[in-house]
């Protein structure tokens, strides 16, 4: 029961957080680009600061009162994986222009052909390598 | 000032939104993309509960002007392209790999966990890359 209860619930909260962008500033609610064009931010930066904060106080509160739970897991892999890891989504992110929230959580709901394309995608490749990972153990 | 609250609450509500659901563990999110193995269909939830919301909502909120905005900035570009394709695999790729997404790989900053800085480090360093790259005109 609880293994799709909170993952609905969280996703509910996602959808009204996105919901909540979208309707007081009109803007979508898409982390990678978000977070990408404030290294190289303009004076109409300050939303995408805000929510940046927002999403690290939310962390720190959540962390603060329910680590044992809502923490209890560990980021396994060497460094060189790590890195590798983070460079393919961070380039993958801003060549495809986004992410899991970019255009899974908001392009999918409009029906943005080329959101739904790149979910597929993404979803397509991340289950290939976790095969192939899993063939070669 | 009002804009600012409303995306401080909605980075806010998100962040809940990431942990409560498991998108922030990457063990979960390995066991979704593990199809062909062990698979753990849970976050499929995650994906079916804000979509479907936004379905709804998207609609109804893009028919008005936006509370604190002229207008809505929603992307204009419609058509599939190399760049998305080979963008989205790269990404699907790294998430295979590690089991985080830039959303969660900001949320789990706040357990200074070594490895959640060094992703954070390199997928800013991959964002760098492609900025560079873009401003060459090499991609």
């Amino acid at each position: 029961m609880n293994s799709f209860i909170l993952p609905l619930i969280g996703g509910l909260l996602i959808g009204v957080s996105s919901s909540l962008m979208l309707w007081g500033l009109g803007k979508i609610s898409g982390i990678s680009g978000i977070y990408s064009s404030l290294l190289s931010p303009n004076n109409e930066s300050y939303w995408k600061y805000s929510f940046m904060l927002g999403l690290i106080a939310g962390g720190i509160i959540l962390n603060s009162l329910y680590s044992d739970v809502l923490f209890d897991y560990q980021i396994t892999g060497s460094a060189p994986r790590v890195i590798v890891a983070g460079l393919l989504v961070g380039f993958g992110t801003r060549l495809g222009n986004g992410c899991t929230s970019g255009h899974g959580v908001c392009g999918i709901p409009r029906l943005a052909k080329r959101s739904v394309f790149a979910t597929l995608t993404f979803i397509a490749f991340g289950i290939g390598i976790v095969a192939i990972e899993g063939a070669v153990k | 000032m009002k804009s600012i609250m409303i995306s401080f609450l909605s980075g806010l509500i998100f962040a809940a939104g990431l942990s409560i659901s498991g998108m922030t563990n990457p063990e979960k999110v390995i066991g979704f993309l593990d199809l062909f193995g062990n698979w753990d269909a849970s976050l499929a939830f995650v994906m079916i509960g804000a979509i479907s919301l936004n379905f709804f909502t998207f609609k109804k909120i893009t028919q008005k002007k936006p509370l604190y905005s002229d207008s809505h900035s929603l992307p204009t570009k419609s058509n599939i392209d190399l760049k998305l394709f080979l963008g989205a695999a790269l990404f699907g790729m790294g998430w295979g790999i590690l089991g985080i997404c830039p959303g969660p790989a900001i949320v789990n900053l706040v357990t200074l966990d070594s490895n959640a800085i060094l992703f954070v480090i390199s997928m800013t360093a991959g964002m760098s890359l492609f900025k560079i790259l873009d401003k060459l005109k090499v991609v």
